[in-house]
Protein backbone atom coordinates (compact mmCIF):
# COMPACT_ATOMS: atom_id res chain seq x y z
CA UNK A 1 0.00 0.00 0.00
CA UNK A 2 2.72 2.06 0.16
CA UNK A 3 2.76 3.77 -3.29
CA UNK A 4 -0.81 3.77 -3.53
CA UNK A 5 -3.07 7.63 -3.48
CA UNK A 6 -3.19 8.48 -0.04
CA UNK A 7 -6.79 8.49 0.89
CA UNK A 8 -8.31 5.19 -0.38
CA UNK A 9 -10.28 3.03 1.75
CA UNK A 10 -7.63 0.25 2.69
CA UNK A 11 -5.29 3.17 4.38
CA UNK A 12 -7.19 4.16 6.82
CA UNK A 13 -7.46 0.90 8.51
CA UNK A 14 -3.64 0.75 8.27
CA UNK A 15 -1.69 0.06 11.78
CA UNK A 16 1.11 2.21 12.00
CA UNK A 17 3.02 2.71 15.07
CA UNK A 18 1.29 2.18 18.87
CA UNK A 19 -1.78 0.48 17.06
CA UNK A 20 -3.14 3.62 15.87
CA UNK A 21 -3.53 4.01 12.19
CA UNK A 22 -1.79 6.21 9.75
CA UNK A 23 -4.53 8.97 10.01
CA UNK A 24 -4.97 9.11 13.84
CA UNK A 25 -1.38 9.28 13.85
CA UNK A 26 -1.38 12.27 11.75
CA UNK A 27 -4.26 14.11 12.97
CA UNK A 28 -2.36 14.19 16.75
CA UNK A 29 0.93 15.49 15.26
CA UNK A 30 -1.57 17.89 13.56
CA UNK A 31 -2.82 19.01 16.59
CA UNK A 32 0.40 18.50 18.83
CA UNK A 33 2.20 21.09 16.00
CA UNK A 34 -0.54 23.80 16.81
CA UNK A 35 -0.44 23.40 20.50
CA UNK A 36 3.71 23.54 20.35
CA UNK A 37 3.33 27.03 18.07
CA UNK A 38 1.19 27.87 21.10
CA UNK A 39 3.42 27.33 23.75
CA UNK A 40 6.41 28.68 21.38
CA UNK A 41 4.26 32.42 21.02
CA UNK A 42 3.75 32.24 24.24
CA UNK A 43 7.44 31.27 25.56
CA UNK A 44 8.86 34.83 23.15
CA UNK A 45 6.27 35.96 24.01
CA UNK A 46 4.70 37.38 21.34
CA UNK A 47 2.60 40.06 24.04
CA UNK A 48 2.65 40.26 27.93
CA UNK A 49 -1.50 39.58 27.01
CA UNK A 50 -1.00 35.71 25.46
CA UNK A 51 -0.15 33.16 27.54
CA UNK A 52 1.38 29.71 26.82
CA UNK A 53 -0.35 26.31 26.18
CA UNK A 54 0.72 25.08 28.94
CA UNK A 55 -0.24 28.13 31.13
CA UNK A 56 -3.35 28.12 29.79
CA UNK A 57 -3.95 24.37 30.51
CA UNK A 58 -3.54 24.90 34.03
CA UNK A 59 -5.65 27.82 34.01
CA UNK A 60 -8.70 25.56 32.58
CA UNK A 61 -7.86 22.81 35.01
CA UNK A 62 -8.26 24.91 38.20
CA UNK A 63 -11.25 26.47 36.60
CA UNK A 64 -13.15 23.21 35.55
CA UNK A 65 -11.66 21.65 39.54
CA UNK A 66 -13.44 24.70 41.43
CA UNK A 67 -16.39 24.80 39.45
CA UNK A 68 -15.96 27.98 37.94
CA UNK A 69 -16.15 26.79 34.10
CA UNK A 70 -19.04 24.54 34.97
CA UNK A 71 -21.39 26.82 36.26
CA UNK A 72 -20.56 28.95 33.13
CA UNK A 73 -21.17 26.02 30.65
CA UNK A 74 -24.86 25.62 32.68
CA UNK A 75 -25.32 29.40 31.76
CA UNK A 76 -24.43 28.85 28.28
CA UNK A 77 -25.37 25.86 26.93
CA UNK A 78 -29.22 26.16 27.52
CA UNK A 79 -29.78 29.24 25.15
CA UNK A 80 -27.12 26.82 22.89
CA UNK A 81 -29.20 23.74 22.67
CA UNK A 82 -32.84 25.76 22.59
CA UNK A 83 -31.25 28.21 19.81
CA UNK A 84 -29.54 25.03 17.92
CA UNK A 85 -32.95 22.81 18.38
CA UNK A 86 -35.03 25.77 16.62
CA UNK A 87 -32.43 26.29 13.86
CA UNK A 88 -31.99 22.86 12.85
CA UNK A 89 -35.91 21.92 12.72
CA UNK A 90 -37.68 24.45 11.21
CA UNK A 91 -34.21 25.47 9.23
CA UNK A 92 -33.97 21.60 8.03
CA UNK A 93 -37.78 21.60 7.35
CA UNK A 94 -37.59 25.03 5.44
CA UNK A 95 -35.11 24.35 3.52
CA UNK A 96 -36.39 21.01 2.26
CA UNK A 97 -39.19 22.64 1.53
CA UNK A 98 -37.97 25.76 0.15
CA UNK A 99 -36.12 22.68 -2.34
CA UNK A 100 -39.01 21.20 -3.36
CA UNK A 101 -41.14 24.15 -3.81
CA UNK A 102 -40.24 26.25 -6.05
CA UNK A 103 -43.19 29.36 -4.45
CA UNK A 104 -41.54 28.07 -1.23
CA UNK A 105 -38.12 29.01 -2.55
CA UNK A 106 -38.74 32.53 -3.96
CA UNK A 107 -40.61 34.03 -0.76
CA UNK A 108 -37.99 32.96 1.38
CA UNK A 109 -34.72 32.77 -0.44
CA UNK A 110 -34.27 36.20 -0.54
CA UNK A 111 -34.81 36.92 3.16
CA UNK A 112 -32.26 34.36 4.16
CA UNK A 113 -29.64 35.70 1.67
CA UNK A 114 -30.02 39.00 3.43
CA UNK A 115 -29.51 37.49 6.85
CA UNK A 116 -26.39 35.40 6.05
CA UNK A 117 -24.80 38.46 3.92
CA UNK A 118 -25.72 40.99 7.09
CA UNK A 119 -23.24 41.58 9.91
CA UNK A 120 -25.04 40.01 12.42
CA UNK A 121 -22.60 41.02 15.67
CA UNK A 122 -23.83 44.50 14.65
CA UNK A 123 -27.58 43.60 14.84
CA UNK A 124 -26.97 41.81 18.08
CA UNK A 125 -27.14 44.47 20.12
CA UNK A 126 -30.25 45.82 18.61
CA UNK A 127 -31.88 42.69 20.03
CA UNK A 128 -31.96 43.48 23.53
CA UNK A 129 -34.47 46.59 22.47
CA UNK A 130 -37.11 44.03 21.85
CA UNK A 131 -35.96 41.10 23.82
CA UNK A 132 -34.15 42.43 26.69
CA UNK A 133 -31.34 40.58 28.23
CA UNK A 134 -32.10 37.18 29.46
CA UNK A 135 -32.62 33.80 28.08
CA UNK A 136 -34.60 34.76 24.94
CA UNK A 137 -32.59 37.46 23.78
CA UNK A 138 -29.34 35.06 23.42
CA UNK A 139 -31.53 32.73 21.89
CA UNK A 140 -32.51 34.98 19.30
CA UNK A 141 -28.23 35.75 18.93
CA UNK A 142 -28.08 31.70 18.03
CA UNK A 143 -30.66 31.84 16.01
CA UNK A 144 -29.73 34.42 13.71
CA UNK A 145 -26.36 33.08 13.57
CA UNK A 146 -27.23 29.33 12.68
CA UNK A 147 -30.68 29.60 10.76
CA UNK A 148 -29.33 31.16 7.34
CA UNK A 149 -26.71 28.48 6.78
CA UNK A 150 -28.72 25.60 8.25
CA UNK A 151 -31.79 26.59 5.72
CA UNK A 152 -29.71 27.95 2.59
CA UNK A 153 -27.43 24.63 2.96
CA UNK A 154 -30.41 22.71 3.29
CA UNK A 155 -32.52 24.14 0.44
CA UNK A 156 -29.62 24.26 -2.34
CA UNK A 157 -29.03 20.28 -1.36
CA UNK A 158 -32.75 18.96 -2.55
CA UNK A 159 -32.54 21.55 -5.91
CA UNK A 160 -29.39 19.85 -6.67
CA UNK A 161 -31.29 16.30 -6.13
CA UNK A 162 -29.61 14.21 -8.35
CA UNK A 163 -32.30 13.54 -11.22
CA UNK A 164 -31.69 10.04 -12.48
CA UNK A 165 -32.53 8.86 -8.98
CA UNK A 166 -35.56 11.07 -9.25
CA UNK A 167 -36.12 9.19 -12.31
CA UNK A 168 -35.38 5.92 -11.12
CA UNK A 169 -37.95 6.33 -8.46
CA UNK A 170 -40.57 7.10 -10.39
CA UNK A 171 -39.76 4.67 -13.04
CA UNK A 172 -40.39 2.04 -10.32
CA UNK A 173 -43.58 3.39 -9.47
CA UNK A 174 -42.23 5.27 -6.20
CA UNK A 175 -44.96 8.15 -4.59
CA UNK A 176 -43.89 11.44 -4.63
CA UNK A 177 -43.32 10.85 -0.61
CA UNK A 178 -41.43 8.19 -1.08
CA UNK A 179 -39.68 10.05 -3.76
CA UNK A 180 -38.60 12.52 -0.87
CA UNK A 181 -38.01 10.25 2.18
CA UNK A 182 -36.50 7.29 0.27
CA UNK A 183 -34.42 9.36 -2.49
CA UNK A 184 -34.37 13.13 -2.28
CA UNK A 185 -33.26 13.22 1.63
CA UNK A 186 -31.23 10.75 1.87
CA UNK A 187 -29.00 12.00 -1.24
CA UNK A 188 -28.96 15.65 0.57
CA UNK A 189 -27.74 14.36 3.90
CA UNK A 190 -24.49 15.23 3.29
CA UNK A 191 -24.87 18.93 2.55
CA UNK A 192 -28.01 19.19 5.28
CA UNK A 193 -25.23 17.89 7.58
CA UNK A 194 -22.73 20.20 6.46
CA UNK A 195 -25.14 23.21 7.00
CA UNK A 196 -26.00 21.73 10.30
CA UNK A 197 -22.59 21.56 11.14
CA UNK A 198 -22.07 25.11 10.27
CA UNK A 199 -24.86 25.91 11.83
CA UNK A 200 -24.04 24.13 15.09
CA UNK A 201 -20.24 26.40 14.57
CA UNK A 202 -22.18 29.58 14.04
CA UNK A 203 -24.57 29.16 17.03
CA UNK A 204 -21.37 29.12 19.42
CA UNK A 205 -20.53 32.34 17.94
CA UNK A 206 -24.17 33.36 18.64
CA UNK A 207 -24.31 32.75 22.01
CA UNK A 208 -20.88 34.18 22.95
CA UNK A 209 -21.29 37.13 21.11
CA UNK A 210 -24.80 37.60 23.27
CA UNK A 211 -22.95 36.64 26.34
CA UNK A 212 -20.36 38.98 25.38
CA UNK A 213 -22.31 41.83 24.22
CA UNK A 214 -26.03 41.59 25.96
CA UNK A 215 -25.26 39.99 28.96
CA UNK A 216 -22.64 39.48 31.11
CA UNK A 217 -23.15 35.32 31.90
CA UNK A 218 -22.10 32.54 31.19
CA UNK A 219 -18.64 31.75 29.31
CA UNK A 220 -19.07 35.19 27.76
CA UNK A 221 -18.90 36.87 30.92
CA UNK A 222 -15.74 34.62 32.00
CA UNK A 223 -14.20 35.18 29.13
CA UNK A 224 -15.07 39.53 29.42
CA UNK A 225 -13.79 39.32 33.79
CA UNK A 226 -10.06 37.87 33.07
CA UNK A 227 -9.59 40.09 30.60
CA UNK A 228 -10.75 43.06 32.40
CA UNK A 229 -8.25 41.80 35.70
CA UNK A 230 -5.89 40.88 33.11
CA UNK A 231 -5.86 37.08 34.18
CA UNK A 232 -4.77 35.94 30.62
CA UNK A 233 -4.44 32.35 31.11
CA UNK A 234 -7.78 32.01 32.44
CA UNK A 235 -9.30 33.76 29.15
CA UNK A 236 -7.36 31.75 27.07
CA UNK A 237 -8.41 29.09 28.36
CA UNK A 238 -12.21 30.21 28.88
CA UNK A 239 -11.72 30.55 24.59
CA UNK A 240 -9.98 27.25 24.06
CA UNK A 241 -12.44 25.58 25.82
CA UNK A 242 -15.69 26.80 23.75
CA UNK A 243 -13.40 25.85 20.47
CA UNK A 244 -13.07 22.37 21.77
CA UNK A 245 -16.80 21.89 22.55
CA UNK A 246 -17.83 23.05 19.59
CA UNK A 247 -15.13 20.77 17.79
CA UNK A 248 -16.78 17.96 19.51
CA UNK A 249 -20.09 18.76 19.16
CA UNK A 250 -19.25 19.22 15.22
CA UNK A 251 -17.77 15.92 15.27
CA UNK A 252 -20.02 14.14 17.00
CA UNK A 253 -22.79 15.39 14.50
CA UNK A 254 -20.30 13.70 11.65
CA UNK A 255 -21.00 10.63 13.14
CA UNK A 256 -24.59 10.77 13.97
CA UNK A 257 -25.01 11.42 9.98
CA UNK A 258 -22.77 8.53 8.62
CA UNK A 259 -24.72 6.25 11.54
CA UNK A 260 -28.33 6.88 10.64
CA UNK A 261 -27.82 8.52 6.39
CA UNK A 262 -24.82 7.31 5.05
CA UNK A 263 -23.57 4.21 5.88
CA UNK A 264 -21.66 3.32 3.08
CA UNK A 265 -19.06 5.84 4.67
CA UNK A 266 -17.89 3.79 7.22
CA UNK A 267 -16.88 1.88 4.26
CA UNK A 268 -14.72 4.55 2.60
CA UNK A 269 -14.42 5.82 -0.05
CA UNK B 1 -38.47 -26.10 -34.50
CA UNK B 2 -41.29 -23.45 -34.61
CA UNK B 3 -40.48 -20.26 -36.53
CA UNK B 4 -40.32 -16.98 -35.43
CA UNK B 5 -43.16 -15.77 -36.02
CA UNK B 6 -45.18 -18.73 -34.83
CA UNK B 7 -43.72 -18.57 -31.07
CA UNK B 8 -44.66 -14.77 -31.47
CA UNK B 9 -48.47 -15.43 -31.69
CA UNK B 10 -48.36 -18.42 -29.55
CA UNK B 11 -46.91 -15.97 -26.75
CA UNK B 12 -49.36 -13.38 -27.81
CA UNK B 13 -51.87 -15.59 -27.29
CA UNK B 14 -50.09 -16.91 -23.48
CA UNK B 15 -50.22 -13.32 -22.64
CA UNK B 16 -53.65 -11.97 -23.55
CA UNK B 17 -52.43 -9.88 -26.37
CA UNK B 18 -53.95 -7.72 -29.49
CA UNK B 19 -53.41 -10.41 -32.61
CA UNK B 20 -50.26 -8.70 -33.79
CA UNK B 21 -48.10 -10.24 -31.00
CA UNK B 22 -47.05 -6.68 -29.98
CA UNK B 23 -47.12 -6.11 -26.36
CA UNK B 24 -46.41 -2.56 -26.76
CA UNK B 25 -47.70 -0.33 -29.81
CA UNK B 26 -46.00 3.18 -30.60
CA UNK B 27 -48.78 5.46 -31.93
CA UNK B 28 -47.68 8.63 -34.76
CA UNK B 29 -45.45 9.69 -31.51
CA UNK B 30 -44.12 13.27 -31.89
CA UNK B 31 -42.34 14.94 -29.52
CA UNK B 32 -40.28 19.02 -29.45
CA UNK B 33 -38.45 19.86 -26.70
CA UNK B 34 -39.63 23.60 -26.34
CA UNK B 35 -40.73 25.25 -29.15
CA UNK B 36 -37.88 24.61 -31.72
CA UNK B 37 -35.74 21.17 -31.14
CA UNK B 38 -37.67 18.39 -32.50
CA UNK B 39 -37.05 15.26 -31.69
CA UNK B 40 -39.37 12.93 -32.88
CA UNK B 41 -41.42 12.86 -35.90
CA UNK B 42 -44.76 10.61 -36.09
CA UNK B 43 -42.76 7.49 -35.01
CA UNK B 44 -45.06 4.42 -35.31
CA UNK B 45 -43.83 1.00 -34.44
CA UNK B 46 -44.59 -2.32 -32.44
CA UNK B 47 -42.70 -3.99 -30.09
CA UNK B 48 -43.17 -7.84 -30.62
CA UNK B 49 -43.39 -9.83 -27.41
CA UNK B 50 -40.77 -11.76 -26.14
CA UNK B 51 -38.23 -10.30 -28.69
CA UNK B 52 -35.32 -7.89 -28.39
CA UNK B 53 -35.70 -4.89 -29.88
CA UNK B 54 -33.09 -2.00 -30.30
CA UNK B 55 -33.17 1.15 -31.23
CA UNK B 56 -30.16 2.09 -32.96
CA UNK B 57 -28.94 5.62 -34.93
CA UNK B 58 -27.14 8.00 -34.48
CA UNK B 59 -26.87 10.99 -31.91
CA UNK B 60 -29.89 13.23 -31.83
CA UNK B 61 -31.78 10.68 -33.44
CA UNK B 62 -34.03 10.60 -30.10
CA UNK B 63 -33.74 6.97 -29.70
CA UNK B 64 -33.62 7.67 -25.86
CA UNK B 65 -36.09 10.29 -25.89
CA UNK B 66 -38.26 7.25 -27.64
CA UNK B 67 -37.47 4.49 -25.07
CA UNK B 68 -38.47 7.03 -22.11
CA UNK B 69 -41.64 7.80 -23.41
CA UNK B 70 -42.10 4.20 -23.98
CA UNK B 71 -41.42 4.05 -20.24
CA UNK B 72 -43.94 6.80 -19.29
CA UNK B 73 -40.53 9.26 -17.89
CA UNK B 74 -41.30 11.66 -20.49
CA UNK B 75 -44.72 13.01 -22.02
CA UNK B 76 -45.06 12.86 -26.13
CA UNK B 77 -46.35 15.74 -27.66
CA UNK B 78 -48.63 14.13 -29.49
CA UNK B 79 -48.89 10.06 -30.05
CA UNK B 80 -50.00 7.55 -27.25
CA UNK B 81 -48.40 4.41 -26.05
CA UNK B 82 -50.22 1.15 -25.76
CA UNK B 83 -49.07 -1.57 -23.66
CA UNK B 84 -50.74 -4.78 -24.14
CA UNK B 85 -53.36 -2.96 -25.93
CA UNK B 86 -53.96 -0.22 -23.33
CA UNK B 87 -53.08 3.64 -23.49
CA UNK B 88 -50.78 4.54 -20.83
CA UNK B 89 -49.56 7.64 -19.34
CA UNK B 90 -46.61 7.45 -16.86
CA UNK B 91 -44.40 4.22 -15.42
CA UNK B 92 -46.16 1.13 -14.96
CA UNK B 93 -45.49 -2.69 -13.00
CA UNK B 94 -45.33 -4.40 -16.98
CA UNK B 95 -42.17 -2.10 -17.73
CA UNK B 96 -38.94 -1.43 -15.75
CA UNK B 97 -36.15 0.33 -16.44
CA UNK B 98 -32.58 -0.04 -16.67
CA UNK B 99 -30.52 3.27 -17.12
CA UNK B 100 -27.10 4.57 -18.81
CA UNK B 101 -25.59 5.77 -15.58
CA UNK B 102 -26.97 2.87 -13.52
CA UNK B 103 -28.90 5.18 -10.93
CA UNK B 104 -28.13 3.30 -7.97
CA UNK B 105 -28.30 4.33 -4.39
CA UNK B 106 -25.01 5.26 -2.95
CA UNK B 107 -26.33 4.89 0.49
CA UNK B 108 -27.88 1.51 0.17
CA UNK B 109 -26.15 -2.20 -0.45
CA UNK B 110 -26.68 -4.08 -3.33
CA UNK B 111 -28.98 -6.44 -1.90
CA UNK B 112 -31.47 -3.18 -0.76
CA UNK B 113 -31.01 -1.14 -4.14
CA UNK B 114 -32.09 -4.45 -6.02
CA UNK B 115 -35.11 -4.69 -3.66
CA UNK B 116 -35.67 -0.85 -4.38
CA UNK B 117 -38.69 -1.86 -6.72
CA UNK B 118 -40.06 -3.94 -4.31
CA UNK B 119 -39.70 -1.63 -0.94
CA UNK B 120 -41.72 1.05 -3.43
CA UNK B 121 -44.68 -1.44 -3.55
CA UNK B 122 -44.26 -1.79 0.36
CA UNK B 123 -43.97 -5.92 -0.20
CA UNK B 124 -42.73 -7.03 3.46
CA UNK B 125 -38.72 -7.16 3.67
CA UNK B 126 -38.20 -11.05 3.93
CA UNK B 127 -39.96 -11.43 0.88
CA UNK B 128 -38.39 -8.40 -0.95
CA UNK B 129 -34.78 -9.97 0.08
CA UNK B 130 -35.24 -13.03 -1.02
CA UNK B 131 -36.07 -11.98 -4.41
CA UNK B 132 -33.27 -9.62 -4.55
CA UNK B 133 -30.88 -12.34 -3.45
CA UNK B 134 -32.57 -14.41 -6.36
CA UNK B 135 -32.12 -11.78 -9.12
CA UNK B 136 -28.53 -11.09 -7.30
CA UNK B 137 -27.36 -14.51 -7.96
CA UNK B 138 -29.08 -14.61 -11.82
CA UNK B 139 -26.66 -11.31 -12.61
CA UNK B 140 -23.21 -13.35 -11.03
CA UNK B 141 -23.30 -11.16 -7.92
CA UNK B 142 -23.74 -13.49 -5.35
CA UNK B 143 -21.19 -12.66 -2.20
CA UNK B 144 -21.81 -9.00 -3.27
CA UNK B 145 -25.10 -8.37 -1.12
CA UNK B 146 -23.84 -6.16 1.68
CA UNK B 147 -21.23 -4.10 -0.28
CA UNK B 148 -22.10 -0.71 -1.61
CA UNK B 149 -22.19 0.44 -5.13
CA UNK B 150 -19.18 3.08 -5.28
CA UNK B 151 -16.87 -0.82 -3.99
CA UNK B 152 -18.32 -2.19 -7.52
CA UNK B 153 -16.68 -1.92 -10.82
CA UNK B 154 -19.34 -0.26 -13.65
CA UNK B 155 -20.07 -3.16 -15.17
CA UNK B 156 -20.84 -4.83 -11.84
CA UNK B 157 -22.79 -2.07 -11.14
CA UNK B 158 -24.61 -2.52 -14.04
CA UNK B 159 -25.75 -5.79 -12.82
CA UNK B 160 -27.17 -4.25 -9.87
CA UNK B 161 -29.39 -2.41 -11.88
CA UNK B 162 -30.34 -5.18 -14.21
CA UNK B 163 -30.88 -7.07 -11.23
CA UNK B 164 -33.18 -4.35 -9.54
CA UNK B 165 -35.19 -4.33 -13.13
CA UNK B 166 -35.45 -8.17 -13.12
CA UNK B 167 -36.93 -8.19 -9.22
CA UNK B 168 -39.86 -6.23 -10.03
CA UNK B 169 -40.89 -9.05 -12.61
CA UNK B 170 -42.18 -6.90 -15.39
CA UNK B 171 -42.72 -7.81 -18.75
CA UNK B 172 -41.15 -5.46 -20.97
CA UNK B 173 -37.53 -4.46 -20.20
CA UNK B 174 -36.23 -0.97 -21.27
CA UNK B 175 -32.38 -0.64 -21.51
CA UNK B 176 -30.95 3.11 -22.00
CA UNK B 177 -27.42 2.69 -23.73
CA UNK B 178 -26.98 0.16 -20.87
CA UNK B 179 -23.36 -1.01 -21.24
CA UNK B 180 -21.82 2.52 -22.50
CA UNK B 181 -20.65 3.45 -19.16
CA UNK B 182 -18.20 -0.14 -19.04
CA UNK B 183 -15.33 -1.44 -21.04
CA UNK B 184 -15.46 -3.38 -24.16
CA UNK B 185 -14.63 -6.52 -22.60
CA UNK B 186 -16.82 -5.98 -19.69
CA UNK B 187 -19.45 -4.93 -22.69
CA UNK B 188 -19.28 -8.28 -24.60
CA UNK B 189 -19.34 -10.59 -21.03
CA UNK B 190 -22.06 -9.00 -20.05
CA UNK B 191 -23.87 -9.11 -23.66
CA UNK B 192 -22.86 -12.94 -23.79
CA UNK B 193 -24.75 -12.98 -20.18
CA UNK B 194 -27.66 -11.14 -21.19
CA UNK B 195 -28.48 -13.44 -23.95
CA UNK B 196 -28.20 -15.85 -21.59
CA UNK B 197 -30.21 -14.75 -19.17
CA UNK B 198 -33.31 -13.99 -21.52
CA UNK B 199 -33.39 -17.66 -22.79
CA UNK B 200 -34.46 -18.18 -19.14
CA UNK B 201 -36.49 -15.29 -18.06
CA UNK B 202 -38.70 -14.73 -21.70
CA UNK B 203 -38.62 -11.11 -21.07
CA UNK B 204 -39.60 -8.13 -24.04
CA UNK B 205 -36.63 -6.23 -24.17
CA UNK B 206 -36.57 -2.69 -25.75
CA UNK B 207 -32.87 -1.43 -25.83
CA UNK B 208 -31.30 1.36 -27.16
CA UNK B 209 -27.53 1.35 -28.22
CA UNK B 210 -25.18 3.31 -30.61
CA UNK B 211 -23.21 0.29 -31.48
CA UNK B 212 -23.79 -1.17 -34.82
CA UNK B 213 -22.44 -4.63 -33.72
CA UNK B 214 -24.02 -4.43 -30.13
CA UNK B 215 -27.82 -3.92 -32.00
CA UNK B 216 -26.77 -6.91 -34.55
CA UNK B 217 -25.53 -9.46 -31.56
CA UNK B 218 -28.70 -9.14 -29.59
CA UNK B 219 -31.53 -7.91 -31.90
CA UNK B 220 -34.31 -10.11 -33.33
CA UNK B 221 -35.39 -6.73 -34.22
CA UNK B 222 -33.53 -3.46 -35.20
CA UNK B 223 -35.45 -0.28 -35.29
CA UNK B 224 -32.60 2.50 -37.58
CA UNK B 225 -33.55 5.73 -36.76
CA UNK B 226 -32.86 8.51 -38.79
CA UNK B 227 -31.86 12.18 -37.05
CA UNK B 228 -33.48 16.04 -36.93
CA UNK B 229 -36.24 14.92 -36.83
CA UNK B 230 -35.95 11.38 -35.08
CA UNK B 231 -37.85 9.23 -37.71
CA UNK B 232 -37.67 5.26 -38.09
CA UNK B 233 -35.17 5.07 -41.29
CA UNK B 234 -35.96 1.08 -41.80
CA UNK B 235 -36.60 -2.01 -39.93
CA UNK B 236 -34.12 -4.85 -40.45
CA UNK B 237 -34.66 -8.74 -38.75
CA UNK B 238 -30.94 -10.32 -38.60
CA UNK B 239 -32.35 -13.19 -37.53
CA UNK B 240 -29.24 -14.36 -35.95
CA UNK B 241 -28.56 -18.14 -35.43
CA UNK B 242 -28.72 -19.02 -31.52
CA UNK B 243 -27.66 -22.04 -31.59
CA UNK B 244 -23.54 -21.44 -32.28
CA UNK B 245 -21.24 -20.33 -29.58
CA UNK B 246 -21.07 -15.94 -28.94
CA UNK B 247 -17.60 -16.07 -31.19
CA UNK B 248 -18.62 -18.15 -33.57
CA UNK B 249 -22.07 -15.15 -34.51
CA UNK B 250 -19.28 -12.39 -34.50
CA UNK B 251 -18.06 -14.28 -37.19
CA UNK B 252 -20.61 -15.64 -39.00
CA UNK B 253 -21.34 -14.09 -42.77
CA UNK B 254 -24.91 -13.14 -41.83
CA UNK B 255 -23.80 -11.06 -38.82
CA UNK B 256 -21.11 -8.90 -40.75
CA UNK B 257 -23.55 -8.55 -43.48
CA UNK B 258 -25.90 -6.97 -41.21
CA UNK B 259 -23.36 -4.88 -39.28
CA UNK B 260 -21.88 -3.47 -42.99
CA UNK B 261 -25.51 -3.17 -44.37
CA UNK B 262 -26.37 -0.75 -41.15
CA UNK B 263 -22.99 1.31 -41.72
CA UNK B 264 -23.74 1.97 -45.20
CA UNK B 265 -27.11 3.26 -44.18
CA UNK B 266 -25.94 5.26 -41.46
CA UNK B 267 -22.94 6.56 -42.72
CA UNK B 268 -25.21 9.19 -44.43
CA UNK B 269 -26.23 10.90 -41.73
CA UNK B 270 -22.12 11.50 -40.76
CA UNK B 271 -21.15 13.58 -43.61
Amino acid sequence: MESTIGLSGADRSEVSAFGLSRVTVYRIVSILFLFGLWEIGGLVPISVAFPTFSDTMIAMFEMIMDGRMILAYADTIKPLLIGVAISAGFGVTLGVAMGLNRRFQWFWEPIFVVLQAAPVAALIPLITYIYGIGLAAKIVAVIMLALPIIVLNAYKAVRNASTSLVQMCHSFQGTRLQQIWKVIIPNASPVIFAGLRLGVAAGFIGVILAELLITPTGIGDLITYHRSVAEYAEMYAAVFSVIAFSAVTVGLLERAETRFFRPEKKVGR
Amino acid sequence: MPTALQSVSRAAEAANLPATGNIVEVRDITKFYGADVHALEKVNLGIPVGQMTTFLGPSGCGKTTLLKIIAGLLEPTEGEILVKGVPVSGPGPERAFVFQDFALLPWATVLRNVAFGLELRKDSKTMREEVARHYIEEVGLSGFEQKYPHELSGGMRQRVGLARALAVNAEVLLMDEPFSAVDEQTRRKFQEDLLRLLTVEKKTVIFVTHSIEEAVYLSDQIVLLSPRPGRIHSIIRPEIRRDVSPDEIRRDKNYLDHVEEIWQNLRKYLE
